[in-house]
Order: structure tokens, then sequence, then C-alpha cells
């Protein structure tokens, strides 16, 4: 359960193994510990933030927005223009398992993307 | 160098040795090997946090190394049309198929970002499209990233339709 609440971002590249290993690695008496603690910050909302970069073009970075949150062009825009001008957009907030999955992606695509606890 | 779409295919044609060498550097660009900068900026910190980022070098990196390789692979394997006598190169002419449209897009993204962090480029620098001549390494670095950065735009526009 550790393993999964600490890792769920990284889904895509842990494999069933590695997972039943962590559970395994588990004992009675810290689980409920340990789970209530992974869920307490899973429930801290968390942003994607993308931060301002001179290579990347305008036009890339709006059709990635598109790609990755499925926004449409003009907000996609609005975000870009952000990024732009601010430095940085919150792209994205919730819970951390969906954020992580984001970052990941724009990281795919080469863009500045980080994951924040909302303050 | 002329550049149209071509039914599925985007079109590269008119090339000059040049133009033609810049492409051919494409895939060995996309390489930070010596430059820290480079591969700090292609393999970004996710995070502030020590234990994401931790855990992201352990799971998540590999795959984006892998993600990286495999566009990178493809584009040179597209970039084998070029190979052959340089004085045929007004006659030779570079299919893209457009199904490899984000590989292209990978990869001259990799290629830019490694290009601008090895020189240090400033906003300026990148923003100043129309310095000439090129008189040295460096500017011809910042050739390259204008070069491939063009090359992005036209794909982009091509399969945003």
């Amino acid at each position: 359960m550790k393993a999964q609440c600490d890792n769920i971002f990284f889904m895509s590249a842990v494999n069933a193994g590695q997972l039943e290993k962590g559970s395994a690695s588990t004992v009675e008496a810290p689980i409920k510990e340990k789970e209530t603690r992974s869920e307490e910050e899973l429930d801290v909302p968390w942003q994607v933030v993308v931060h301002n970069d001179p290579v990347n073009l305008m036009t890339y970075v709006t059709m990635v927005f598109q790609r990755v949150f499925g926004y449409p062009r003009e907000k996609a825009e609005r975000h870009m223009l952000e990024v732009h001008q601010k430095g940085r957009s919150i792209l994205w907030s919730g819970v951390r398992e969906p954020a992580e999955f984001y970052v990941q992606q724009l990281h795919g695509y080469l863009l500045l993307a980080t994951l924040e606890k909302v303050v | 160098m002329e550049i149209c779409r071509q039914d599925d295919a985007l079109q590269i044609s008119d090339l000059d040795p040049f133009l033609a060498e810049l492409l051919r550097q494409i895939p060995e660009s996309t390489n930070p090997d010596g430059a820290p900068a480079a591969e700090a900026r292609l393999f970004s910190r996710p995070s502030a946090e020590k234990k994401i980022c931790a855990e992201w070098k352990s799971y998540v990196e590999p795959e984006l190394r892998r993600l990286f390789r495999s566009a990178t692979e493809t584009v040179t394997d597209d970039l084998t049309q070029l190979n052959g006598n340089e004085k045929s190169l007004s006659n030779c002419i570079l299919h893209i198929p457009i199904a490899h449209a984000d590989a292209w897009l990978n990869t001259l993204n990799q290629a830019r970002l490694v290009i601008a962090a090895k020189y240090k480029f400033s906003d300026e620098e990148l923003n100043d499209h129309d310095r000439s001549p090129i008189g040295s390494r460096r500017d011809l670095g910042l050739f390259q990233v204008n070069f491939y950065g063009f090359l992005q735009e036209f794909i982009l526009r091509e399969i945003s339709g």
C-alpha cells in the first residue's frame, strides 16, 4: 500500500512485480500509520505549474497544453501567454496522482513543469 | 530550400549542402554529453521536494530517456535519405511521413534545448532571428536553434491543420 501511495505517479514505469514486493515488505502494525500519512499527503491539493522557457516555441507550448489537458485552443493560448509574460502558469490542480501524471507528460514534451503543493 | 506538404508527408527539397548538413546534425545535436546544463534541461527537476525528485530519477527518467531516444532514432532513419553525393543534393528530397511528425517535433526540441543550454544563449540572442553573418561556432549554434525552430513551426502548422 505504501508503495502504491508513494509511487503513484510512476505507475506507468513501475511493474506489478515491484508493487507486489512493496506490499509484501510491509508489516501489520505500522501499516495503518503509514497508510494514514500517505492518504493525508495525497489529500493535499497539488498543482501542475509550467515555467517559462525562452527556447520552446509559443505554438509548440500551446499544442502541448491542448494535447495533455484537452484544453480548447483559446484556453491553451491563455496559459501559454501567462507562462510567457508572468514566468509561470498553474495548468491544473487537484489530487496528486493525476497531477504527477500530467507533469510526467509535460516533461515528455520537454516543457519545464513542476508539481507543487497548494499552499 | 523548399518545404511543403505532399499528401501524407512533409517534403523538403532544393537543399543546399549547408542546410543538408544542419539537418544531418539534428540527432547528434540532441546529445547533452559533456554539458551538465543541457542534461539538466532535458531532465529537469519535477519538484522542490527531494523525495519526489529521487523517485522521479528512478522511475520516470528512464522512461523519458527511452522516449527521447526512440524519437531521435526515427529522425535518424528519415535522414538516411540525405546520405550520398553532396552534388546531387539539389535533386534530393527529404520525405518526412506525417506519422513521424511527433518524433521530429520532439527531436528538434531536444536539439534546440541542448544547443541553447551549451552556449547559454540569452533571451535577446534567442529572439534575434535576423542575426548574421555566422562568424563563430556560437553563431552557428544560434542559427541551428532558429533553423530547427523554423522546421518545428512548419510541422506544427501542418499537423494542426
